[in-house]
């Protein structure tokens, strides 16, 4: 989603060092662009930290977002540290409340990207219902970032009926990915120096929450684990399951949702999609009696249509999980070890 | 995907793995070749699915596994020149040299760039007049021909900032190596498909004839695997041995010509180290004198001590198929995806990285 906010008129083409002085270009910058686009009743009090009351059990969690390149097909950088942080927040089974946004830009950034930047924060801030309400902008000398690092941490109200928690994992337990794998992963691959190809996948960041708070109102605590599979994949998500719980998990390859041009990349580059990384998508371990009916509510919304059961937990290869392949094999899906590399031949 | 699906068709894979079953009588080792086959081995679950008489070698058809210490710390020297960038395939980046990795040095503030082919590296060449511009080209017969072409291309453009670091190894000598050891085991080759896509099925005649070992040349998917298993497995039960093509739809008796030739007009054969099995000769590719300015070893005189191998691994004995990876010692403790002793669990076509990722469920207590 992309707003359509006018520019202001600033006195730079480019953010320079003074624009993270604290002085008159920062006040100038905070007061003429950011204050009046991500605009609320806690961040107009433009104190020190934003103060508010909270009750009850709280979720809260950071995150820094660092993306190379920081535009990229399907969204930028700004999107990616809102949805992040909401998502991460959403996967406690918290309803996301307050984000705070820190920036750590290289000087030279051009201000027509920053305020694309801001303007991608305040349309998924708008969408996923956060309020930002506390910040900092610092700039760094030019070859000491790569364009903009944003760091975002978040609070919010847990479900009243959520008990999320690897713990309550049983054998029997249906695993459910929320659409289609790898495809953020690839989206970004496709534009990258140096690796550029011609596709039209585009990165599925998205906020989950709404579709989350859902699921939580309908299946309470019969929804046991949620986690989004961003870094390290489906397959990294599922080992650390299977690592804390020591139960085993089997999943059926033919059943694992992957579009057919990200599997296509995935095979010219030699990459493994259960290891690519993913946005706007979510692994949920539910009770095998209302797997279905998840399934059919999280299918109705948008990010759902493409959900599948993939496996289950059991009591089998404890600590392990298997892939049934679509020939039949089984193997074992280990953790990714380093950087997926593109291979030889 | 077309061309890919109809090779993994459950169905398909059944009807083979029946055939397989029904042929065979007696224990026979099968050695594949390249590293791509092994990991579809392993990668689908194939090898549990084989008669437990059939066992798979795999063999020594990785090329960032057989590239020498000596040549990664050639590769290394290099990325620490003034001015130079130095660009590679993705998988050399891990590889330790006797003293770092590129990926190290690369941390440590060398310009080391991933390229998915040498003709982008003349590219880079060009917009960057006043670096030199490496490339690391490691691979068999088929990366050598992208490899040539980059110099005749760099050559015919006057780009004269262009460089390779070759490293290519050949097939059918480390064949020879392999079969001629007094401790050979393996009774059939599944040889590798798109190396003959571009060297054509010639070379093969003469291996079959001297060493009257069955060869199949197979290509990388589960139907194509199984269904060269079952060509090797049926010569072997009628006691023959022949020359068989299962890879027909890419691979032709001539090869590709032209490939051929541009490998012709840019290097020399010659004798050629490989990690863990030692010299083999006439089993690798330079770059010919009359490129030689297109020889980082010649342009950048490099001169460094030889290094040793690390004495603990032991990939020879797992390329050579005369061990399993978990008949290593420190496989899985001392030496893991991230702190490889040697290149077979670094790269995504090596055996014991093959095993270490997806093979736990059936290794042995």
């Amino acid at each position: 989603m992309q707003l359509s906010c006018p520019m202001p008129k600033f006195d730079f083409d480019v953010i320079t060092l003074g624009h993270g002085s604290g002085g008159l270009l920062t006040h100038k910058l905070l007061q003429s662009g950011v204050f009046d686009i991500l605009k609320n009743d806690l961040l107009d009090q433009q104190h020190d930290g934003a103060s508010f009351e909270l009750n009850g059990r709280v979720a809260f969690s950071s995150d820094s977002y660092v993306i190379t390149p920081a535009f990229f097909p399907g969204g930028n950088i700004g999107e990616l540290a809102v949805n992040g942080t909401v998502n991460d927040l959403a996967m406690c089974g918290a309803i996301p409340q307050y984000l705070s946004l820190a920036f750590i830009i290289e000087e030279g950034l051009p201000m027509t990207e920053f305020w694309e930047i801001l303007s991608g924060i305040k349309a998924a801030a708008l969408k996923a219902n956060i309020s930002i309400v506390t910040g900092d902008t610092k700039v760094v000398e030019k070859g000491k970032g790569d364009k903009i690092f944003i760091n975002t941490s978040g609070i919010g109200r847990i479900h009243p009926k959520a008990n999320i928690h690897h713990k309550n994992i049983r054998p029997g337990d249906k695993v459910i990915i929320s659409g289609n794998i790898a495809t953020h992963g690839i989206a970004i691959m496709s534009v990258r120096k140096g690796l550029e190809f011609e596709t039209t996948i585009e990165s599925d960041t998205v906020n989950l929450n709404h579709t989350v708070k859902k699921l939580l109102d309908r299946f309470g605590n019969d929804i046991r684990f949620l986690r989004d599979p961003t870094r390290g994949g489906v397959a990294s998500v599922l080992n650390e399951i299977a690592e804390l719980t020591q139960l085993g998990f089997e999943l059926d390859q033919k059943n694992i949702p992957v579009e057919e041009q990200v599997d296509g990349a995935c095979e010219m580059l030699g990459l493994d999609p259960l290891y690519v990384a993913n946005e706007g998508l979510f692994i949920a371990v539910v009770n095998p009696a209302i797997a279905e009916e998840y399934l059919t509510l999280l299918r109705q919304d948008e990010i759902g249509k493409n959900a599948a059961i993939i496996g289950e937990a059991g009591t089998e290869h404890p600590g392990k999980v298997l892939l049934k392949s679509r020939i039949g094999g089984r193997r074992v899906v280990n953790y990714l070890t380093g950087e997926q590399l593109p291979r030889i031949c | 995907m077309k061309y890919l699906s109809e090779y993994r068709d459950p169905e398909l894979v059944q009807q083979y793995l029946e055939q397989i079953h029904q042929v065979t009588t007696q224990p026979w080792k099968i050695m594949e070749i390249c590293g791509g086959q092994t990991h579809s081995l392993v990668k689908n679950g194939i090898l549990e699915m084989l008669p437990e008489q059939i066992t798979m070698v795999h063999g020594p058809g990785c090329p960032v596994c057989v590239t020498p210490v000596s040549i990664i710390d050639e590769a290394v020297w290099l990325a620490k020149q003034p001015d130079t960038i130095i660009c590679s395939f993705g998988d050399m980046l891990r590889v330790p040299g006797s003293q770092k990795s590129l990926l190290e040095a690369k941390a440590e503030g060398a310009d080391v760039r991933i390229l998915y082919s040498p003709l982008e590296a003349v590219q880079l060449a060009k917009q960057n007049p006043d670096k030199e511009i490496v490339f690391f080209a490691v691979g068999f017969e088929t990366t050598a021909p992208a490899n040539a072409l980059s110099i005749v291309h760099a050559d015919t453009n006057g780009v004269k900032n262009y460089s390779i670091l070759a490293s290519h190894v050949l097939v059918p000598p480390a064949m020879e190596a392999i079969l001629g050891d007094p401790e050979n085991q393996i009774d059939a080759f599944l040889a590798a498909g798109h190396v003959c896509t571009i060297m054509g099925t010639e070379e093969y005649y003469p291996v079959v004839e001297k060493y009257k070992t069955p060869v199949v040349i197979t290509g990388f998917e589960p139907v194509d695997l199984l269904q060269g298993i079952l060509m090797a497995v049926q010569q072997l039960e009628k006691g023959e041995y022949k020359l068989e093509n299962q890879y027909t739809r890419y691979v032709q008796r001539e090869g590709n010509r032209m490939a051929k030739q541009t490998m012709e007009q840019v290097f020399t054969v010659n004798d050629r180290m490989w990690r863990g099995i030692g010299t083999i000769p006439q089993s690798g590719f330079e770059v010919n004198d009359r490129y030689r300015q297109y020889n980082a070893r010649v342009k950048f005189r490099i001169d460094i001590p030889l290094a040793r191998e690390n004495p603990s691994c032991i990939s020879g004995d797992i390329m050579k198929g005369l061990k399993k990876p978990f008949q290593c010692p420190n496989f899985g403790t001392h030496c893991k995806p991230e702190h490889p002793l040697g290149a077979p669990m670094v790269s995504s076509e090596g055996a014991c990285a093959a095993y270490y990722h997806y093979s736990a469920a059936t290794q042995p207590a």
